[in-house]
C-alpha cells in the first residue's frame, strides 16, 4: 500500500500543454476517481502516473519515492485498461503470470499468487482458456487479476468498464468496490461516467482542460459544486441554471427575478454584493411540487422513469426539470405549484462562475 | 424476390457472371495447359503442330532431361543445380527480411523513436525507385565490401530490396493492435526484446505467412538480381532456365523447355495453391480486432 503525490506536474504533446502545474495528493488506501469529459487530461494524468507518458515538468511520488523517471514496471503499480489489453496468444493463467515470470518470481510463489487472484475473481475454471474464448466481463476480470498478482501498492484503472454493457458494468462496479474494501489498496480510477464516480469513490477529482476543478467526497462534489462546470457535469437530469441578480434588502440578500427567493438560509462562502449578477443552480430533486409552493409553473412534459418521474416545468421564460419520487399522476399542461429548499441550492457568480 | 423459398439461381445476370468467370479462367489457364501437355509429348508429336491436343503417348523423358541433363551453356546438368541454388538463396532471403521487417514494424508502431515517421517515409520512397537504377551502385558497394558474386551478396541485396514492403506490412499489422496491449506489457516489466519475441511475434503468424508467400515467390521469380549478384556458383533456377532455353544446338526441344519452365515455376505455384487460404486470411487479419 502506498500513496501518490503529484507536484507541479505539466505534460505537453508537441508544444500543446495538456496538463499544467497540477498538484494532487492521493491518500494511502483511498479510492480516488478522476472524472471529466473526454479530452480533459484525466487519462493522460493516469498514464503519467503509470510511467507510460513522459512528463514535461514536475514530480510524481509513489509510496514516498520519487518515481518521475522510473520505468513503468518499477513503480509498484498495477494497471487495468479499457480494452482489457490481454495477451491474445496466452492463456488466462499465463496472462496473469506474465509479469511475474518476467521478474523471475519463484514458480511456487507465482502459482500461489495466481491461485489467490483466481479465487478472488472467480476465474478458477477459466485459467486454461485463451482471451478470445472469454466474454467481455470475464476478460476484464482477468485484466484485474493480472494487476492483482503484482501485489502492487497502487492500482490504476483506465475506464475499465466502458466497453461492457450496462448490466455487466453494474455488476463489475460492485465487484470493484468489494475488492477495494477487501484489499484496502490505493486505487486511482479514471472515468467519464458520473455514476461510477459517485458509487466507487472515496474522493472524486473533477477535471476540465487539464485542470482540477474540485476535489471532494462524492456528496461534497454533488451537493456543493465549487463552480458551474462541476455543477453541470454531475447529475442526470442536469442541474437547472437560472440567471438572476442579488439584491440586499434590509441587510438580507434576496433574489427578485424570475422568482423571489430569500437567501437568508444560504451558506455563503463569499459575501454577496448588492446587484451582483448570479446564476442560481437547482438540482431537479430539490424542486418539490406542493400545493402550498411559492411559485407556479405549467408542466410541459412528463418523463416516467419507473421508480421516479421527471417533470419539465415552464415557469415564465424559465424551463426547469424536477424529479418526483411519489407515485402521483401528472399530465402535460397541468398547472402546479412548487418550492425549493434554499439550503440546498447553489449560487454562482456569472463572471467567474465560482460558487458564492 | 418470392416470399418463401429461395431466390432463383439462374437469372440472366448470374449466367453472365459465370460465363465471364469461366471465360477468364480458361483464358488464363490456357498457357499452363499448353505447357503441361507439350512437356509430356515427344518431339515427333510436337512437330505435328496441334498444340491444343492431348499427348498420344505420355512420356516423361522431357522432364528427366530438363531436371538433370539439359545444357545450360557448357555444362549439361539440367536445372537441378539451379533449383538447389534457388533454395539456398530463397531461405535466408525469406527468413531474414521477415525478421527485420517485423522488428522495423514493431519499432515504428510501438516504440516510436524520434524521427520514426521521417525514416519510414524515406524507406517508402525507396520502394518507388526502380531497382535497375540501384544495380550499378550496389555492385560497386558489394565489390568494395568483398561480398559481390556470392551467396551473401545476393541475400543482402534481397534483404535491401524487400525492406520497404516488409516494414510496411508489419507496421500496418501492428498498428491495428491496441497500444494498450503494449503498455500492459511494459507495466508487466517486458523490455524491448521480450515484448517483441514473447508477445508480438506469436501474434504475427497471419502476417508472417503473407510476408513469407510474398518473399518466397518474389525471390524465386527474380532473374536480374540473381544474374548480377549471385555469382557463377550460385545462379538461381530462373537464370539456369534462361540458359536452357537459349542454349540451342540444332533442334529446339520444346518439350524440354516446357518441362524446365514448369519445374522452375513449381515452387511459387505450389506456394500459392497450398497457402491461398492463409494468404487471404492474413491480409484480412488486420481488420479483425482480437
Amino acid at each position: 500500500m502506498s500513496g501518490v503525490n503529484i507536484r507541479d506536474l505539466s505534460i505537453a504533446f508537441g508544444g500543446h500543454k495538456v496538463i499544467e502545474k497540477l498538484n494532487l495528493s492521493v491518500v494511502e488506501g483511498e479510492f480516488l476517481v478522476l472524472l471529466g469529459p473526454s479530452g480533459c487530461g484525466k487519462s493522460t494524468l493516469l498514464h503519467s502516473i503509470a510511467g507510460l507518458i513522459e512528463v514535461s515538468e514536475g514530480q510524481i511520488e509513489i509510496g514516498g519515492q520519487d518515481m518521475t523517471w522510473a520505468e513503468p514496471s518499477e513503480r509498484g503499480i498495477g494497471m487495468v485498461f479499457q480494452s482489457y489489453a490481454l495477451y491474445p496468444t496466452m492463456t488466462v493463467e499465463r496472462n496473469m503470470s506474465f509479469g511475474l515470470r518476467v521478474n523471475r518470481v519463484p514458480k511456487a510463489e507465482i502459482e500461489k499468487r495466481v491461485a489467490r487472484a483466481a479465487e478472488i475473481l472467480q476465474l478458477g475454471p477459466l485459467l486454461a482458456r485463451k482471451p478470445s474464448q472469454l466474454s467481455g466481463g470475464q476478460r476484464q476480470r482477468v485484466a484485474i487479476g493480472r494487476a492483482l498478482v503484482r501485489e502492487a501498492g497502487v492500482f490504476l484503472f483506465d475506464e475499465p468498464l466502458s466497453n461492457l454493457d450496462a448490466k455487466l458494468r453494474g455488476e463489475l462496479r460492485r465487484e470493484l468496490k468489494l475488492l477495494h474494501k477487501n484489499l484496502g489498496s490505493t486505487m486511482i480510477y479514471v472515468t467519464h461516467d458520473q455514476v461510477e464516480a459517485m458509487t466507487l469513490a472515496s474522493r472524486v477529482v473533477v477535471m476540465k482542460s487539464g485542470q482540477i476543478q474540485q476535489i471532494g467526497t462524492p456528496a461534497e462534489v454533488y451537493e456543493k459544486p465549487q463552480n458551474r462546470f462541476v455543477a453541470g457535469f454531475l447529475g442526470a437530469p442536469g442541474m437547472n441554471f437560472v440567471d438572476s441578480r442579488i439584491e440586499i434588502e434590509n441587510g438580507q440578500p434576496v433574489l427578485r427575478s424570475p422568482f423571489a427567493l430569500g437567501l437568508g438560509d444560504y451558506d455563503f462562502q463569499v459575501k454577496p454584493q448588492n446587484g451582483q449578477a448570479v446564476t442560481l443552480g437547482l438540482r431537479p430533486e430539490h424542486i418539490s411540487i406542493t400545493p402550498d409552493g411559492a411559485w407556479e409553473a405549467e408542466i410541459q412534459l412528463v418523463e416516467p422513469m419507473g421508480n421516479h418521474q421527471v417533470l419539465w416545468l415552464k415557469a415564465g421564460d424559465v424551463l426547469l426539470s424536477a424529479v418526483v419520487h411519489e407515485a402521483l399522476d401528472f399530465v402535460a399542461d397541468q398547472r402546479v405549484r412548487f418550492t425549493v429548499d434554499v439550503k440546498r441550492v447553489s449560487l454562482f457568480d456569472q463572471g467567474t462562475e465560482a460558487r458564492l | 424476390m418470392k416470399k418463401n423459398g429461395k431466390r432463383s439461381h439462374f437469372t440472366p445476370a448470374r449466367i453472365g457472371v459465370y460465363g465471364f468467370l469461366l471465360f477468364s479462367a480458361a483464358f488464363f489457364l490456357a498457357p499452363l495447359y499448353i505447357m503441361l501437355t507439350t512437356s509430356f509429348k515427344s518431339m515427333d508429336e510436337i512437330r505435328l503442330g496441334q498444340i491444343f491436343s492431348l499427348p498420344h503417348t505420355l512420356t516423361f523423358d522431357a522432364w528427366r532431361l530438363a531436371w538433370s541433363e539439359a545444357c545450360t551453356g557448357v555444362a549439361c546438368e539440367g536445372v537441378r543445380a539451379g533449383f538447389w541454388n534457388s533454395v539456398r538463396i530463397a531461405v535466408p532471403s525469406t527468413v531474414l527480411p521477415i525478421l527485420i521487417g517485423a522488428l522495423n514494424g514493431y519499432c515504428l508502431s510501438f516504440w516510436r523513436p524520434r524521427g520514426a515517421n521521417w525514416l519510414f517515409g524515406v524507406l517508402m520512397l525507396g520502394a518507388f525507385i526502380p531497382l535497375q537504377v540501384m544495380i550499378y551502385p550496389l555492385v560497386k558497394l558489394e565489390a568494395a565490401l568483398g561480398m559481390y558474386s556470392s551467396l551473401t551478396g545476393i541475400v543482402v541485396v534481397h534483404i535491401i530490396f524487400s525492406m520497404p514492403v516488409m516494414t510496411l506490412l508489419f507496421r500496418n499489422y501492428y498498428a491495428a493492435i491496441p497500444m494498450e496491449l503494449f503498455k500492459a506489457a511494459r507495466i508487466d516489466g517486458g523490455g524491448f526484446w521480450r515484448i517483441f519475441v514473447q508477445l508480438m511475434l506469436p501474434m504475427s503468424v497471419p502476417i508472417v505467412i503473407v510476408a513469407a508467400i510474398m518473399q518466397i515467390t518474389g525471390v524465386w521469380n527474380d532473374y536480374i538480381l540473381g544474374l548480377v549478384f549471385a555469382g557463377r556458383e550460385n545462379l538461381p533456377m530462373t537464370v539456369q532456365l534462361n540458359n536452357v532455353i537459349n542454349t540451342t544446338t540444332g533442334e529446339r526441344l520444346y518439350n524440354v523447355n516446357m518441362a524446365a519452365t514448369m519445374l522452375t515455376s513449381a515452387v511459387p505455384l505450389l506456394v500459392y495453391l497450398v497457402s491461398g487460404r492463409w494468404f487471404v486470411r492474413g491480409i484480412t487479419a488486420g481488420a479483425v480486432k482480437g
